[in-house]
Parts: C-alpha cells; structure tokens; sequence
C-alpha cells in the first residue's frame, strides 16, 4: 500500500483581535491508501482545523498557515493556487461536515448541489449528471433517488440529509474522504445506520478516509489507526487495537478511564475523571500542553519541553507518543506501591 | 393498569416513598393554521400518556432520540409547561392544579439544571446575582446572608468563590454547568430535573461533572430525573431507566436488568448501536439497524407506535391499539405486543 498523504509540520495559527490564536501546532503524519484513520479530540484540540487547513478552506485573514508540507500524490497542496485547489476538493479530496442542516444550500435542490461537482469536475452534461446523481443517491440509500432529486434540503429528515452529503462527497470518487464529526448531530440508532453505510461504501470504492470525532466508541468501530489530539498536536497515533488496549499517553488513558460503559455493569464507582480544563490556545505552548492535568505522570521536563512524536519502543510499528514520561512503567510502579 | 403500574411487587415490599408520581400525563402542543383566525389543525403530541414514579433519593434516567418527548416530560413535571392532561403528584401535592402563590412555594422543592450553560445563563448577570437571584425571588434569606451562602455553594460545586462577581463568558462549558448546578441548589431543593447536563460537555469534562451531580446526590439527599441521550453515561449514573419513544415510555425499569435483558425491540436496537470504546468489541457486536425515521408526533402510526421501524413487528401490531406498560419481572415494565401477548 503506498503513501496516499503526507503532512509535515503544519502550523495554523489565528490572528485575533484578543491575541493569536495557536491552533495547530505542528501536525505531522501519514495517511496510506485505503487506510481509515480516526482523529480523536475535544473542541479547540486543532482536529477540524487542521485539516480544514489541507484543504485551503481556513479564512484568511485571521486563519494563517504558518509552515508545513501537504503532499497529496506528489504535490503540495499549500502551494496549488486557488483554481487548482477547487480541482482537488470534491473530485480527489472530499470533505463531509457536521451539520448536515447548514452544509447544504436551502433554496438549491438537491439535485442541483448533487450535479454540480459532476459538471464541474467530471464534465458531464446535465442529463448525465442527472442519471449519476440519480445512483448516488440510490447508492447512500435514499428511497425514490429520482423523485427526491427535485427536493430541498428541508424536507429531508437529519438522518437523510447526512446521506445526501455522503453521496455529494462520494460523488466523484475521491482517493480520500474526510469526514468531520459527521454522526455528532444525529441520534444514535441513525448514527449506526450512517457508520455501516459509510463502512460499506468505503470498501466498495476503496478509499482512504480520515474520521473527525470525539467519539472513542465511533473510533473503536470504523477505523484502522487513531490519532488522539490535544492543544493542537498529535499526542498519541497508532493502529486501533495498540492505542486502546495499550495507551501510551496520559491523555488517552485518562479519556479511556473517564468513560462508562454500555456493555459492563458499573461497579457503583465514581468515574476516573481528568481534573481541570481545556487550555487556553491564545498562549504559546512551551511545553506538553496536557501536564497541568496530569498530576500522576507528568515530570518537570513536561512543562519546559514540547515532547517529540516518537515511536514506541516496545510497541508495533507506527504506535508513537508524544510524552516525556513511561506510561506502563509508572502505572506498574503505581499499582505496587498501592498493593 | 394504574394500580399496576404504581406500584411494583419488589418495591411495595421495600416500603420506598415515592417522592414524585406521574400519571397519564399528557402534553399536546396545538397546530394552528390561518393567518387572521387561527385555528387548531392537529397537535404534536410531545408527550402522550406517561406514567412513572420516582422514588426519594433515586436517580432516574428518561433516555430516548431527539424528539421523543423526554426534555418536554420533564418541562411539564415541573410546570414549565402546563400539561394538556394527566396529573403530577410532588411530595404528596397535585402540581397540575395548582396556581400563582402556591406553585410558587412548591418551585423551592423542585428545581432544573439544562442542557446548554451557555443560553442558560444571562451574560449580563455575574455569577453572584445569577446564583442569588432564586434567593431574592423567593425572599428566602436577608441581602448579609446572601452572599456567603452564595459563596459557600460555589465551593460547593467546585468553583473558586472568588470568581463572584465575573460574568459567565469569563468561564468555560464545564464551569458554566457548575454555576447552573450552584442555582439549582441554591433554594436546597429534594427534586432536580437534569436535562441533558454533560451533553454539551467536552468528554473529558463530562466525568467531572457527573461526579459532581453524584457527590452531590449523596451529600443533601437529592432525587434526580436524568434526562440524557448517552445511554453509557445512563448506566452509570441511573438506578433506574425509562426508554421512551414517539411520546411513551416503552419500557422502564431498573437500569441493570433494562440493559442487560432489554425487552422491548426499541430498547435493544437502541443499545445494540451506542459504540463502545473497545475495538476487540466493535468488531464482534452485532448491531440491530433500524431502518427509517422516527415519525413525526403530529401523525403517529396506527398501532403500535413503533411499528413503522420494528423489526419484529406481526400483523396485530398495526392492528391492535398501541400497548401498555406490563410488569414482566419485578419493577420491569415493557409495553409491547410481542413481547406481553
């Protein structure tokens, strides 16, 4: 499997009327064909922003990439001028959002939003596009695909609306799907239709997808690796099963710890929770952003030196971590010293 | 079927008070159509025939998709909203009756903590007038005293009582739940709604918050309806838990036996989608899918409510009248045909 993406040191920051905003602070990864990759975090973890950055689609000003390399296929997509760009979004990246309510245009059809990037990047003519449109929309399981082409987006349920997304995203078969938060919105039971509709979809035209959410449960499920992100870096990445079963950051372990089960009974504890807040990305990280909450791991190290992502030593290939501290050998010591 | 659903075999045995009682409570919310006379057209039946009890001192979870009516149920136990029919007995009172001066002094014992701590919290008041201002409403302590009782609850739901006089965008998501908390509490209420606390929440503020509600519960004796989507956190925090779909509780019962042997087919496809952090399990689960959408409320099904999306639906369910709650094991309740006939 070759390498479909390549992001090197990205740096988007937000120039405000309160200050720059420090977002993304360096993100580097790789992304192989028809790799699933599921990017965990909270709001202002720099998740959405990053790769809202890869796509030229950040508003600038106040939005500035600082520095860093996208290489999609051989090319750098922060050098593409804007017409280039326009030619890679939709028809070889493409991008599905949260709300399916705002992301579609209310006073265009359905059929309209559909066709357009058919014409635009396929070149077809209306009556093709039409009979296209008509099979994607029968493809993300819509009911009546043609007559529902002359509708509006309102009179779609939440649920539907997501699947005409889908179907607008996957439209011109994209070598890479980059779908942020696109189950948050939507109720559980319609969530598990959207992931096995995805699923399916995904093997069919074996594409590369990258999974925005702060679900670990939606994670767990859908993708091949995970990438765990806060205060703007990568802190955590490896494949599924490794980062679950074998955290390497505080982070994730807290994350993991904090969360109750729906298949186990609860044991009538309180939760493990992570103390304090989110920081503030107004000020410049200096050192591991997490270490103020980390009260059992961190070292002094933590606050003076930003943590490299390094590959886990004793772990599979491509399990890496950013942290100063052993995770596994300091809950070992923890867990004697309470026995 | 009153009777029956009030009190349950196990828990008449156990003496437990019962510290709110619904019945057949109903909230229609009208249709209307004509620009110079209105008139009713249909209604939105939000909630339609709901009876439960919450016991003194027990959490209690309304779980259930956006639009089934829990959020509604909740706004009309208290009185937000008045109900179209039905009645809501509060610590031995008739609320649905009630009016003026005497709902008034029965709002101290019954409070609400909603979802959004951002809308939920006027920008222009700082936190002191915000969590006082129940205080002044209900003439409940002098102005001297105000402020240290104010104080002292703020320490009490974790929050620096030097942060009095800030405003609410001087504070995050979690902080702002916490001074919604601190003004629930601030009349020492016996009964909370909780609607939708933690949702809003980044997950790693969630937990905090959770376990604040819980030391809390524990610490001043409180009742809590919790009214979620995020049936994990349900589990965790719910002695027992009401599914309710389309406006109806279709099953309810203590969360333990609901989650483990889920009756009703909603419950199970319900549970059966909520992922689980694990990816050894993901793999293996089986999913029950529903297809379609939740109908709307204006125009249920004919039948059993469920029908249109029920997987193991027979010929009777569209048929017969939508079921009632049946008790099929002590404190269990599940209302439907398959399952009772």
């Amino acid at each position: 499997m070759g390498v479909l993406l390549e992001v090197n040191d990205l740096v988007t920051r937000f120039h405000t009327q309160e200050g720059i905003v420090y977002a993304v602070n360096g993100v580097s990864y790789t992304l192989n064909e028809g790799e699933t990759l599921g990017i965990v975090g909270e709001s202002g973890s720099g998740k959405s922003v990053h790769a809202l950055s890869m796509l030229g689609l950040i508003p600038m000003p106040p939005g500035k990439i600082e520095r860093g390399i996208v290489n999609f296929q051989g090319r750098d997509l922060l050098k593409l001028s804007k017409e280039e760009m326009r030619l890679v979004r939709g028809a070889e990246i493409a991008m599905i959002f949260q709300d399916p309510m705002t992301s579609l245009n209310p006073v265009l059809t359905v059929g309209t939003q559909l066709t357009e990037g058919l014409k635009l990047h396929l070149g077809m003519n209306q009556a093709q596009a039409d009979r296209r449109a008509t099979e994607l929309l029968d493809m993300v399981g819509i009911p009546d695909a043609r007559k529902r082409l002359a509708n509006y987006p309102h009179q779609f349920s939440g649920g539907m609306r997501q699947r005409v997304m889908i179907a607008i995203g996957l439209s011109c078969n994209p070598k890479l799907l980059i779908a942020d938060e696109p189950t948050t919105a939507l109720d559980v039971t319609i969530q598990a239709q959207i992931i096995e509709l995805v699923k399916k979809l995904r093997d069919e035209l074996k594409m590369a997808m990258i999974w925005i959410t702060h679900d670990l449960g939606v994670v767990a499920g859908i993708s091949d690796s995970v990438q765990v992100m806060y205060a703007g870096r990568i802190v955590e990445r490896g494949p599924i099963r490794a980062v679950f079963q074998n955290p390497r950051s505080a982070y994730t372990l807290g994350l993991l710890n904090s969360l109750p089960r729906v298949d186990a009974q609860g044991d009538g504890e309180r939760l493990t929770q992570i103390e304090g807040s989110p920081p503030d990305m107004r000020i410049e990280p200096v050192g591991d952003s997490f270490a103020p909450r980390n009260p059992l791991y961190r070292t002094e190290r933590c606050f003076t030196e930003i943590p490299p992502l390094r590959q886990v030593e004793d772990s599979v290939p491509g399990h890496m971590v950013a942290a100063w501290y052993d995770l596994p050998a300091l809950r070992k010591k923890h867990e004697m010293e309470k026995a | 079927m009153e009777a029956k659903v009030a009190t349950s075999s196990q828990e008449t045995k156990q003496q437990r008070e019962v510290i709110l009682s619904v019945r057949g409570l109903k909230k229609y919310f009208p249709i209307t159509s004509g620009i110079v006379i209105q008139r009713q057209v249909g209604a939105v039946k939000a909630v339609d025939s709901v009876d439960f009890d919450v016991y003194k001192g027990e959490t209690l979870g309304l779980v259930g998709e956006s639009g089934c009516g829990k959020s509604t149920t909740g706004r009309t136990v208290l009185q937000l909203y008045r109900p179209t029919a039905g009645s809501v007995m509060f610590e031995g009172q008739e609320l649905t009756t009630l009016r003026g001066d005497d709902l008034r002094a029965i709002r101290r014992r019954m409070q609400i903590i909603f979802q959004d701590p951002f809308a939920s919290l006027n920008p222009r008041m700082t936190v002191g007038n915000i969590v006082s201002e129940p205080l002044i409403i209900h003439n409940v302590m002098s102005k001297k005293d105000r402020r240290q009782f104010v104080e002292e609850l703020l320490v009490k739901v974790g929050l620096n009582p030097f942060y009095i006089n800030r405003y609410p965008h001087e504070f995050s998501g979690g902080q702002r739940q916490r001074i919604g908390i601190a003004r629930a509490l601030a009349l020492n209420p016996s009964f909370i709604v909780a609607d939708e606390p933690i949702s809003a929440l980044d997950v790693s503020i969630q937990a905090q918050v959770v376990n604040l509600l819980e030391d809390l519960q524990k610490e001043l004796n409180l009742t809590y309806l919790f009214i979620a989507h995020d049936l994990s956190m349900v589990r965790h925090i719910c002695d027992r838990v009401a599914v309710m779909y389309l406006g109806k509780i279709v099953e309810l019962g203590p969360t333990n036996l609901v989650y483990d042997n889920p009756l009703h087919p909603y419950t199970q496809s319900l549970l059966s989608a909520v992922p689980v952090p694990d990816p050894s399990v993901e793999e293996k689960r089986q999913r029950i899918i529903l297809g379609g959408d939740v109908p709307s409320p204006a125009n249920p099904p004919k039948g059993c409510n469920f029908n249109t999306r029920c997987p193991v639906a027979m010929d009777y369910c569209y048929r017969e009248p939508d079921p009632e709650l049946v008790e099929m094991e002590p404190g269990h309740f599940v209302a439907c045909h398959r399952v009772t006939v």
